[in-house]
């Protein structure tokens, strides 16, 4: 970790990932088209930073992150990991990375095993990679519990026995067992009250100025995105249409997507002016993605070459490190 | 001052569960006039969908029973109104909207079948008048060629898509007061922003008034006029949403506003929060049911429930230390 941060080298690099899945279609169930759910991403993680993916359902964010641990293997392009190339390895290869890249779920009741114990689960992590004894796992388990704020007895208890933001608690626990380097924190907040939202978001953030800890922070609420991240990618079909560091992004916004976006937030100030551009319609399939610029079909401010030439992920001259994927900008 | 549409005066719902009587909604007023959009905010399990289905009559059989208090709706007590009487207000005098738009929409029947059913129910009028309704309602809620939509199924539509038929089918009947619980929490931000519009546009339209229930601060103050802050089954505050948002009395209202991360605040910069967590409703306290969460909270708070005490004109909280919490945070500058 030291290594990189001299060097300057990021943690995680994504080189044009795609993940089609086949649909099966008619009653032989042959594969006719794809559902290209991520079409080309690139971007990279420094180590300590947090990266912000924000996108509306279905826009391919979730399948990303799935992809970087591999829980997906991508159809093409390349995961490098700390310099390796994780993207093909078996899973024997893979398994001392899976130990430095963990994952946080939306939902807390779902990703924990309702039959186990608290205590059982967070140990499991320690069991899968033979770490430790039985008593050192023990130990190990009370240390977390403790981390993530809440008190050892809860190691014998079961995850009905906790609210949701404690159930989250606990899924912060395990994701963070054996000191891994990279987070993927899947909406990790979105199911929880506002009340308690901020309270596991302040534990994120604790937690990674603690141990150096890199996020890819995955949700559809931009200002808990950009409350929480150094850079903040847009993602719509499949694809990065800009992304810069927050305050980028919020103040010289490029993308009319983006655009969108921010302007349909709505301001918790009643004096707020209302000022916004309605988007009409619905995202289109991924299946069937429209041609040229995937945006163009809701676009307030297509052109005639929208529809024919897709555009590029480009950086502007702006700010270092905004890049933005709109003929507008060109 | 002209009576209001709706008054609902110390309402009291109670469910009956394993662990024994649990109080969801405890002695709660308000009341809603003609025209205007009151927001209820608050946090899961506050009881603000009860006191919607309290409103309806719609509470889960037997379990759940309105115990005490009043909804008055156009002159009748809802409470004591026969269940025949009932199903000719229910979508036809008052509409209601639920968050989850494909559980809310029968999966089997066409939309068209489903939307004329309301219209056939209430309405004198013969399958194609009814037909042509809902061709039109379709149209008003924006969606796109509503003839070839009324054949099919909720599952051939988007969310977005499938709450504006929901709309449709509460507004059918031209409804003067439309319950909206979570309209939008389970759509994307564009789409939340689609059917607000639609909404407040119908609305203007139509002359209804709209009960809206949330947990976004940013939904309220976009479209409410007056507010009620719920917090473990009573109102902790009231008031117009300027009161609310400028001037927010209940230390649970000033939490709520102050945890919430805001495009403007400084990323990684600590979040305030509120600690603990609600108290659960089969053990509530004696005292003030926020005072274990309480920054302000002394002694004194855990005795009595603290009565809702008027801040200003129309403005109302329900905390001992209010007074005392504006000085300190006005002394602190």
């Amino acid at each position: 970790m030291a290594d990189n941060q001299v060097n300057g080298s990021p943690i995680l690099q994504v080189r044009n990932l795609k993940m089609h899945f086949p649909v099966k279609e008619g009653i032989f169930l042959r594969t006719g088209k794809y559902n290209k759910a991520v079409d080309g991403v690139s971007f990279h993680i420094q180590a300590g930073e947090t990266l912000g993916l924000v996108g509306e359902s279905g826009c391919g964010k979730s399948t990303l992150g799935r992809c970087v641990t591999r829980l997906y293997q991508p159809t093409a392009g390349e995961v490098i990991f700390e310099g390796r190339d994780i993207t093909h390895m078996s899973s024997r290869i893979l398994k001392p990375y899976r130990q430095d890249i963990q994952m946080i779920f939306q939902d807390p009741m779902e990703s924990l095993n309702a039959r186990h114990t608290v205590g059982d689960t967070l140990q499991e992590p320690f069991i899968v990679q033979k770490i430790g004894n039985r008593a050192s796992r023990q130990k190990r388990v009370k240390e977390l519990l403790e981390i993530v704020g809440l008190p050892a007895r809860s190691a014998t208890r079961y995850p009905f026995e906790f609210s949701g933001g404690q159930r989250q608690r606990i899924g912060i626990a395990r994701a963070i067992a054996l000191n891994p380097k990279l987070i993927i924190c899947d909406e990790p907040v979105s199911a929880l009250d506002v009340s308690i939202q901020s309270q596991i978001l302040n534990l994120l953030i604790d937690l990674q100025k603690e141990f150096n800890l890199s996020y890819l922070f995955i949700a559809h609420d931009l200002a808990v995105v950009k409350h929480i991240s150094d850079r903040i990618a847009i993602m719509y079909l499949g694809k990065i249409v800009e992304s810069s560091n927050g305050e980028t992004v919020y103040r010289e916004t490029r993308h009319p997507y983006t655009q969108s976006l921010i302007s349909a937030i709505p301001i918790p100030d009643p004096h707020h002016k209302v000022n916004r551009h309605v988007l009409t319609g619905d995202v289109p399939s991924p299946i069937d993605p429209p041609s040229g610029c995937s945006f163009h079909t809701r676009c307030p401010q297509v052109m005639n070459e929208c529809n024919s030439r897709e555009p590029e992920l480009i950086p502007l001259a702006n700010v270092e490190g905004h890049q933005v994927s709109c003929h507008l900008c060109s | 001052m002209p009576e209001p549409l709706l008054s609902v005066n110390n309402l009291i719902t109670e469910f009956e569960t394993d662990e024994g009587q649990v109080r969801a909604v405890d002695d709660i007023s308000f009341s809603v006039a003609a025209g205007e959009t009151l927001g209820i905010v608050g946090e899961s399990g506050c009881g603000k969908s009860v006191t919607a289905l309290s409103i309806m009559r719609l509470l889960p059989q037997p379990m759940g029973q309105i115990m005490g208090g009043e909804i008055k709706f156009q002159g009748e007590d809802l409470t004591r109104l026969p269940l025949s009487r009932m199903e000719k207000i229910r979508g036809n005098q008052i509409g209601m909207v639920f968050q989850e738009p494909m559980t809310a929409l029968n999966p089997v029947h066409t939309i068209g079948r489903q939307l004329a059913e309301v219209l056939l129910l209430h309405k004198d009028i013969n399958k194609q008048q009814a037909l042509r309704e809902c061709v039109e309602m379709l149209d008003r809620v924006g969606i796109p060629s509503p003839d070839v939509r009324l054949g099919e199924y909720p599952h051939q539509l988007s969310g977005g898509m499938r709450q504006r038929v929901v709309i449709a089918i509460a507004l059918a009947c031209q409804p003067s007061l439309l319950i909206a619980d979570e309209p939008t929490t389970a759509l994307d931000v564009t789409i939340q922003a689609q059917i607000l519009e639609l909404i407040k546009d119908l609305q203007k339209d139509m002359g209804m008034s709209v009960i809206l229930i949330t947990h976004d601060l940013g939904v309220i103050a976009e479209t409410s006029q007056s507010v009620i802050v719920m917090y473990a089954g009573k109102v902790a505050e009231k008031g117009s949403v300027y009161d609310i948002f400028d001037n927010p009395s209940h230390p649970y209202t000033q939490g709520l506003l102050a945890s919430i991360p805001r495009l403007e605040t400084e990323p990684k910069s600590k979040l305030s929060i509120i600690e603990g967590m609600v108290p659960g409703l089969l053990d509530l306290p004696a005292g003030c049911r926020f005072e274990n969460r309480c920054p302000y909270a002394r002694q004194s708070c855990t005795q009595f429930p603290p009565p809702l005490e008027a801040v200003a004109e129309q403005h109302q909280v329900s905390c001992f230390q209010w007074s005392n919490i504006k000085q300190e945070l006005q002394d602190s500058g």
